[in-house]
C-alpha cells in the first residue's frame, strides 16, 4: 500500500535477556501524527530506532515508504528526520553552527546553508540564541532548535521521540504547535509519548505498546471509550458521611468506588458502556445522576470532577484485559 | 543564563513564518564524500575554537616531554643534552604525536553518549565522513603538537642536517601513520562503554609500544628478548625512518614498512570501526 508512511510486522529487538521489541506490527497513515504510547521501558525508543535505521532488527520486517529498513537504510534516512529522546545536538556548537552543519552535510552550498539556519533561527524564535553554545540553552530552546535541525531538509516523515518529555507546560505548547503545522505540511510524524494526553491533542491514530507489542490501536476516541469512560471524582463536607456515599454511587453509576487516602474523597471509574461520539455525555450523564442521589440522599458535595482515563488507566485496563483473554484462551 | 528563560518564554510559534520554512524547495544533491568529511573536520575546527583548553595536552604535554627526557638522560646517554637531542627529538616528536592520537577515541567515546551522534547517522551521506572527520581535526592538532616540539628542540640545539625538507618530510609521515593510527582508536571509542575505559585501555597500549621502542636508547643495549620486541615494533621502524628523512639519509626501507603498515592500520580498523559504527 503506497499510502503507508511506516509498515512492520513482527518485528523484534533482543538486548540480552531482553526482548525490548517483541514483534511489533504497525501500519502508519502517511500524512498525519501517528502516536505510539507506553511507558518507559515498553520499546518504544528502540522500535523507533530501528525505524530511523540507527538499530537493527533481530527478527521481522519494517519498511519506510516501502523502502526496507536494512537492505535501503540509505533510501530511507534521505526521507525521514530524527529527534531523539536526548537533543540531537552538538552542545559545544553555537546553535547557528549546529544547523550550518547539518545543512552542509544535507548538500546545501555554504551560503545557502548560512540563509538557510538564518531563516529557521528566525521561525523558531531563537535568532538571538544562535551566537550562544547549545549548552547555555534551556530545555525548550534546546528543543525547538532539535526540530528546527530536523526540518532543515523537509522531511517526508519525522520521528519525534518523546519529544516534550522534561518540559515546562509552555514550551510543551509550543512544540505542540509545532508538530501541527509541520503535519499541516504534508509531513507525516512518528510521535512516542508516555503522556496520553499528548497523543490524545496530536495524533490521528494510536498504537500502545507493552512489552515490545501493540496491545491497542485505534483513533484517540475508539481507544479511551474500549477502556471505559473514566472516572467520577468526589469530595464530600463531611467525612461520616463517606460510606453512605460509596453505596449511593456505587448503585448509580454501576461502577466500582475506591476510596481516596483524603478521608472525604471518593473515586468512581466508570464503566462507559456507549462507544464513539456519544461516549462523553453518557459519561457526564451517568455523573449527574449520581451527583442528583447524593444531593437526595442529604450528602453535601464539596468538589467534583469527570476525569478522563489517564495513561495509567488505560494502561492497566489494557493489561488486565489482555491478562483475563489469555486465561480463558 | 539570565537569557535563557526569557527567550524561552516570550516566543509563540508563528505558523505562517514556520510554514514559510517548510516550503520544500529543491532538495540538493547529497554531498561528495570529501564534502561531507570536510565537512565533519569543520565541526572538529569549531570545537577547537569554542574549547581551547583541548589544545593544551597538544601543546603542554609535548613540550614537557621534550624538556624532561632531554635533560634527564641527555648528560647520562650521550655526554650532552645537547648531543641526545639530536638522536631524541624525532623520537620524541613521533611518540608526542602518537601518544595524542588516543584522545580520537575518547572524543567519538564522548560523542556517542550524546544524541547528536544519532543525527549523524541517520542522515543520507557517506556513512566513514563522521569517522573521517574527528580525524581530520586530530591532524590540525598533530600539526599543532609538531610544530610546538619542533620549535623547541630548535631552541634547545636540534639541527637537522635533513633541512627543511628533511624535517617536513619527517612529519608528514608521521602525520601519515599517526592518521592510520588513530583508526584503532575509533574503533576502541566505539567499542568500549565508557570515556574513562578508553582512556585506560589506550594507556595500557601506548605506555608499552612507546618506551620500548628506539625513541629514548639505542636497541642494541637491550637484552636479546627485548630487541626482539622492540624491533618489530611500528614504533621502532616509524622512528627510524622519521630520524633517516629528518638527518637528510632516507632509508627508503623503513619508509615504504611504515606507508605499507598505515595502510594495513586503515584496512583493519577502519573497516572494524565502520562495522561497528553501522552497529551501534
Amino acid at each position: 500500500m503506497p499510502d503507508l508512511a511506516i509498515q512492520t510486522s513482527g518485528l523484534v529487538k533482543v538486548f540480552g535477556e531482553t526482548r525490548a521489541v517483541d514483534g511489533l506490527d504497525l501500519a502508519v497513515p502517511a500524512g498525519a501524527v501517528y502516536g505510539v504510547l507506553g511507558p518507559n521501558g515498553a520499546g518504544k525508543t528502540t522500535a523507533v530506532r530501528m525505524l530511523a535505521t540507527l538499530l537493527r532488527p533481530d527478527g521481522g520486517e519494517a519498511t519506510v515508504f516501502g523502502h526496507d529498513v536494512v537492505r535501503e537504510a540509505d533510501a530511507v534516512r534521505s526521507r525521514v528526520s530524527l529527534t531523539g529522546q536526548y537533543a540531537s545536538l552538538d552542545e559545544d556548537l553555537t546553535g547557528t553552527e549546529n544547523l550550518i552543519l547539518l545543512a552542509r552535510l544535507l548538500g546545501h552550498r555554504k551560503p545557502a546553508a548560512r540563509e538557510r539556519a538564518a531563516e529557521l533561527l528566525d521561525a523558531f524564535g531563537l535568532t538571538d540564541a544562535g551566537r550562544r553554545q547549545v549548552k547555555t540553552y534551556s530545555g525548550g530552546m534546546r528543543r525547538r532548535l532539535d526540530i528546527a535541525a530536523s526540518i532543515l531538509n523537509t522531511p517526508d516523515l519525522l520521528f519525534l521521540d518523546e519529544p516534550t518529555t522534561g518540559l515546562d507546560p509552555r514550551s510543551r505548547n509550543q512544540v505542540w504547535d509545532i508538530v501541527r503545522v509541520v503535519v499541516a505540511h504534508g509531513t507525516t510524524v512518528l510521535l512516542t509519548t508516555q503522556y496520553l494526553e499528548e497523543a490524545d491533542r496530536l495524533a490521528a491514530r494510536i498504537a500502545v505498546i507493552d512489552r515490545g507489542k501493540v496491545i491497542a490501536e485505534g483513533t484517540p476516541g475508539q481507544l479511551k471509550s474500549s477502556v471505559g469512560a473514566g472516572a467520577v471524582h468526589v469530595r464530600l463536607r463531611d467525612p461520616g458521611a463517606r460510606p453512605a456515599a460509596e453505596r449511593l454511587l456505587a448503585e448509580a453509576l454501576d461502577a466500582s468506588v475506591y476510596l481516596e487516602a483524603d478521608p472525604v474523597a471518593l473515586t468512581a471509574r466508570l464503566t462507559g458502556g456507549s462507544t464513539g461520539e456519544g461516549r462523553d455525555s453518557a459519561a457526564a450523564e451517568q455523573a449527574a445522576r449520581a451527583l442528583g442521589r447524593l444531593a437526595e440522599a442529604g450528602i453535601v458535595v464539596d468538589d467534583f470532577s469527570l476525569g478522563q482515563p489517564s495513561l495509567d488507566e488505560v494502561f492497566l485496563a489494557l493489561t488486565d484485559h489482555r491478562a483475563t483473554e489469555e486465561a480463558a484462551a | 543564563m539570565s537569557t535563557t528563560t526569557e527567550t524561552g518564554t516570550t516566543y509563540a510559534p508563528a505558523p505562517d513564518a514556520l510554514a514559510g520554512v517548510l516550503a520544500p524547495g529543491v532538495r540538493p544533491p547529497r554531498p561528495s564524500a570529501w564534502s561531507a568529511s570536510i565537512t565533519f573536520g569543520w565541526r572538529a575546527m569549531l570545537k577547537i575554537k569554542h574549547v581551547p583548553e583541548q589544545l593544551f595536552d597538544v601543546t603542554a604535554f609535548p613540550l614537557m616531554m621534550t624538556l624532561m627526557f632531554t635533560y634527564l638522560f641527555g648528560g647520562a646517554l650521550a655526554g650532552s643534552p645537547t648531543e641526545y637531542l639530536q638522536f631524541l627529538l624525532p623520537g620524541i616528536l613521533t611518540t608526542s604525536i602518537v601518544m595524542i592520537t588516543m584522545y580520537t577515541g575518547v572524543e567519538v567515546n564522548k560523542d556517542i553518549e550524546k544524541g547528536v551522534f544519532d543525527r549523524f547517522r541517520t542522515l543520507p551521506i557517506w556513512r566513514p565522513s563522521t569517522l573521517v572527520g574527528y580525524l581530520l581535526g586530530d591532524l590540525l592538532r598533530y600539526v599543532i603538537a609538531s610544530i610546538v616540539i619542533l620549535a623547541v628542540g630548535l631552541v634547545l640545539g636540534f639541527r637537522p642536517q635533513g633541512g627543511v625538507t628533511g624535517v617536513v618530510g619527517g612529519i608528514l609521515l608521521v602525520l601519515v601513520f599517526s592518521f592510520a593510527f588513530s583508526w584503532l582508536w575509533t574503533m576502541l571509542g566505539l567499542l568500549l562503554r565508557s570515556e574513562k575505559s578508553v582512556m585506560g585501555m589506550s594507556m595500557m597500549l601506548l605506555m608499552p609500544l612507546t618506551f620500548l621502542s628506539n625513541v629514548y636508547v639505542d636497541p642494541s643495549t637491550m637484552p636479546g628478548w627485548l630487541q626482539v620486541f622492540v624491533n618489530a615494533s611500528p614504533i621502532t621502524h616509524l622512528v627510524s625512518a622519521v630520524r633517516s628523512l629528518m638527518a637528510g639519509t632516507p632509508d627508503m626501507g623503513e619508509v615504504t614498512w611504515v606507508l605499507v603498515s598505515s595502510a594495513a592500520l586503515v584496512a583493519l580498523f577502519g573497516t572494524l570501526s565502520m562495522r561497528l559504527y553501522n552497529r551501534k
